[in-house]
């Protein structure tokens, strides 16, 4: 019992650190980059910004800066970050989610093929020329049609459900990237065409303070139940008939679930295209840090994922003058992560 | 505190799996379903869960339909404890024993520390205390069934429903677990468990349903109902029934064997 209690005492400490590394790596962001801001700078830009956002614009403390400054700040630098901890906050905790509803470690919203089909349906509205929301709003839907896909396709299959899982997700993946290829071919070369490539290979350089807002309140929307649920979530990675005689209405839990995986998955690939592997790579590491219980996993999840999106985005900034895709920088961390994941798989069935 | 099963008939496929079964248990009852692999036990089991819906007949829990019931309110009453339980994650024991008290925390919170006290004495009632910070795919096949049962007491639910439970369990062990199980029902706990063991039975049931093809060959008490002819004709082969007496107790033991032996 004592034991328990120190351990628990323990990850709450973690917890505070990784608090503290979250908002340590959110502040140093502000000050990286070819244009040098001073920290004392950048936190008066913030500080008053903030003041002036929370007085309705009442107040507006000026003085210490450039113009210039305040605009690498405030219009550059801030959108970039809060939606790279949005995106990675919201691809880790759907990840998370998916690999407790698909009782499947090797589940991400990638792999089951809900990132692809958001990304045919954002594609589908760029050639459409639809505006923030219509974009927003196909990459749900057609997020949320290819993860039943996959679904439906994986409980067909007589193969085992980790390996059906897996192939299904990969199949209804390629489908919908033949669509969106299909897309390409037929898009305007001269705008739509490098728009949508571009946009899919996952990139924040092009955010701007507006798109904060698309990428806030459907995230916020969804990870809110994800995590006030997060216990519960527990129960469905057990047997259906157990976690029914538990006394949960397991249906309902898990549709509510799935949404919300896909609706925070489709607004992310919908703001910042597709950026693969960190819903595999983040839940995995939080499960080494913290266990298996969905009470921690959910925020640490959150934290980790913010703080990783927001350093592989400093990187691909920071690297060369030409900005590397943020997709190509974290399949160099998850693919072998996700080798490791199935080496270990295997050692722990013959055990 | 009472289960009633009324009359009930199960078609899957057509094929009828369960035909006209009756059968009622209360407190302090410990029931064998009895019978040999494929003959419907696990679909009964899954019909008094209310997992299953019955064509025919009716289930009264304390006297009101199962099939009226939420997941919630039956889950107040009965607890189920499936033959093997592989989660996807290697949770903790103390972790698989918490989710029995899902009933008791809101939608929207998580066990705290008085959630953890009561978890921590069922698995110090059962004897497995030291398990509760270890995986639980890290332990044996008997410590897997106690937590389990740990995890079914937490739910305060008075009527447990096991699967097998000594299913993939050597002898001694299956000894450990059914003891506990016996101890439970003088607390005035229902145990309903299925086997294929006639001895289990004997040994430990004070009622036995054996069931044939989907319908009840035998019931009543075990030293009664199970008899030589009937277990012959439950197993489709030769099965001798002798008393042997150990420490001054005497115990029925059933035995196959072959026509020249």
């Amino acid at each position: 019992m004592e034991n328990n209690a120190s351990s628990g005492r323990k990850k709450d400490l973690l917890f505070i650190g990784l608090g503290v590394l979250f908002a340590a790596v959110f502040f140093a962001s502000f000050l990286l980059g070819r244009y040098s801001v001073s920290p004392f700078t950048a936190l008066k830009i913030l500080g008053s910004e903030l003041l002036r956002c929370l007085s309705f614009g009442a107040f507006s403390p000026d003085g210490g800066w450039t113009g210039a400054e305040y605009s690498v700040v405030i219009n550059i630098r801030l959108p970039r970050i809060v939606i790279a901890a949005l995106v990675g906050a919201a691809l880790s905790t759907a990840g998370a989610s998916y690999q407790g509803i698909f009782r499947n470690p090797m589940v991400s919203p990638d792999l089951l093929g809900a990132s692809t089909g958001a990304g045919f349906g954002a594609a589908l509205a760029i050639l459409l020329s639809f505006g923030y929301f219509g974009i927003t709003v196909s990459a749900f839907l057609f997020g949320l049609l290819a993860v039943m896909l996959a679904y439906l396709v994986s409980k067909m299959s007589r193969l085992n459900s980790t390996l059906s899982m897996v192939l299904a997700g990969v199949m209804i993946g390629s489908l919908f990237s033949s669509l969106t290829s299909f897309i390409k071919y037929v898009a305007d070369t001269e705008e739509q065409l490098p728009a949508i490539t571009y946009w899919l290979m996952g990139s924040l350089s092009s955010s701007k303070k507006q798109d904060m807002l698309f990428a806030l309140v459907p995230i916020v929307v969804g990870l809110v139940p994800l995590m006030l649920l997060r216990w519960r979530l527990n129960l469905l990675t057990i047997s259906e008939a157990e976690a029914r005689s538990l006394g949960i209405n397991t249906k309902r839990l898990r549709l509510v679930v799935i949404i919300c995986a896909t609706l925070v998955t489709s607004a992310s690939v919908a703001v910042s295209g597709m950026i693969g592997w960190v819903g595999l790579v983040i839940p995995h590491f939080s499960r080494m840090i913290f266990g298996y219980d969905y009470k921690r996993v959910i925020p640490a999840s959150i934290l980790l994922g913010g703080t990783f999106l927001m350093i592989v985005d400093n990187i691909a900034r920071l690297i060369s003058t030409a900005e590397i895709p943020l997709g190509i920088l974290t399949s160099f961390v998850g693919a072998p992560v996700f080798i490791y994941l199935i080496l270990e798989g295997g050692a722990a069935r013959e055990h | 505190m009472s289960i009633n099963v009324k009359n009930i008939s199960f078609t899957y496929n057509e094929k009828e799996v369960l035909h006209d079964i009756s059968f009622s248990a209360g407190s302090g009852d410990v029931v064998a379903v009895l019978g040999p692999n494929g003959v419907g036990k696990s679909t009964f089991f899954r019909c008094m869960l209310g997992f299953l819906h019955p064509q025919r007949g009716e289930i009264l829990l304390n006297g009101q339909d199962i099939f009226s019931m939420t997941n919630a309110a039956v889950a107040r009453e009965i607890a189920y404890i499936p033959q093997s339980s592989s989660p996807a994650f290697n949770y903790t024991v103390l972790d698989t024993v918490l989710m029995g008290m899902t009933n008791q925390i809101g939608l929207f919170s998580s066990p705290g520390p008085a959630e953890r006290k009561t978890a921590m004495a069922a698995l110090e009632e059962l004897g497995i205390a030291e398990l509760a910070g270890r995986g639980c795919n890290k332990i044996s096949g008997g410590e897997r069934q106690l937590m389990l049962l740990a995890r079914s007491l937490v739910q305060k639910a008075k009527i447990l429903i096991m699967d097998e439970p000594t299913a993939n369990l050597d002898l001694g062990n299956s000894h450990k677990v059914m003891k506990r199980i016996l101890s439970l029902s003088r607390q005035g706990y229902t145990v309903i468990f299925s086997t294929h063991e006639p001895n289990q039975a004997f040994q430990f049931a004070n009622r036995v349903v054996a069931l044939q093809n989907g319908r009840v060959l035998a019931e009543g008490k075990p030293e009664e109902a199970l008899s030589e002819c009937i277990l012959s004709s439950l197993y489709a082969s030769n099965v001798a029934v002798r008393e042997i007496e150990v420490n001054g107790k005497v115990f029925k033991l059933a035995i196959s064997y072959d026509e020249g032996e």
